[in-house]
């Protein structure tokens, strides 16, 4: 499970938009599973079909974590033209089997945004839960 | 002459369950040679087949990415602190 507030579900939305054409990214902070702070990153594999979190922003917010007292506890990145959900890029880099990583699909006119566990290569959707919206909640949890 | 190696979660169980590792060498390559004699399985997720450093491996002196430095050749000194940090990349290709 991982639990956010809708403005980070919004804060990775506007950051895959902003990102087009290319896939947006960026890392969330927080505690186990929930998310503190949504951390947008340029993507610096400048692409549509890749990306890379700026390894700047990476040390930084590692930092920035640790000072707070929170953690890093995964990473998000759009799809701008297939679905939500982990390609084998995705898992063969996956770099934390403790992470949540977020997909964001821009593919349709509506945005679908899902969270994922890879460990060893296996994927396993986790159930999402937006804080503070019920509804959106439940229908996750179908 | 030693410096101080942080070491994030996903590698410390190829680095003896270690957090932080104090750590000898005069350059980043040095360093990374002498860690993988220590821990021989942490070199797969250090270096290349061919040496190089790790395609999705960052690697800090202090403040700075060493890519943006000498790579291999950055030179180390007494106190600095390396910290190493897995790339986050993918995409839908």
């Amino acid at each position: 499970m991982l639990r956010i507030q809708s403005e980070h579900r919004e804060a990775m939305i506007a950051t895959a938009i902003r990102a087009l054409p290319n896939e947006g990214c960026g890392l969330l902070v927080g505690r186990s599973d929930e998310v503190v702070e949504v951390v947008p990153s340029p993507n610096v594999a400048d692409s549509a079909r890749v990306y890379e979190i700026d390894p700047g922003v990476l040390l930084r917010t590692f930092r920035h974590a640790e000072v707070g007292g929170l953690e890093v506890i995964g990473a998000f990145h759009s799809h701008t033209h297939s679905a939500a959900h982990p390609s084998p890029t995705d898992v063969a880099q996956a770099p934390d089997p403790s992470w949540h990583y977020v997909l964001v699909s821009l593919a349709d006119a509506a945005t679908d945004l899902r969270s994922f566990r890879i460990t060893g290569g296996e994927i396993v959707e986790e159930v999402l839960v937006f804080e503070g919206e019920e509804g959106h909640a439940a229908r996750r949890r179908r | 002459m030693a410096a101080v190696l942080r070491v994030p979660t996903v590698l410390r169980p190829a680095m003896g369950n270690n957090a932080v590792l104090e750590v000898e060498g005069s350059t980043i390559g040095e360093v990374l040679a002498r860690l993988t004699e220590t821990y021989p399985t942490s070199r797969v997720q250090l270096l290349d087949a061919d040496g190089s450093l790790h395609r999705f491996l960052n690697v800090y002196v202090n403040d700075d990415d060493v890519r943006y430095l000498g790579g291999l050749d950055t030179p180390v000194t007494d106190h600095d602190e390396i910290t190493l940090l897995p790339a986050v990349a993918g995409g839908s290709q």
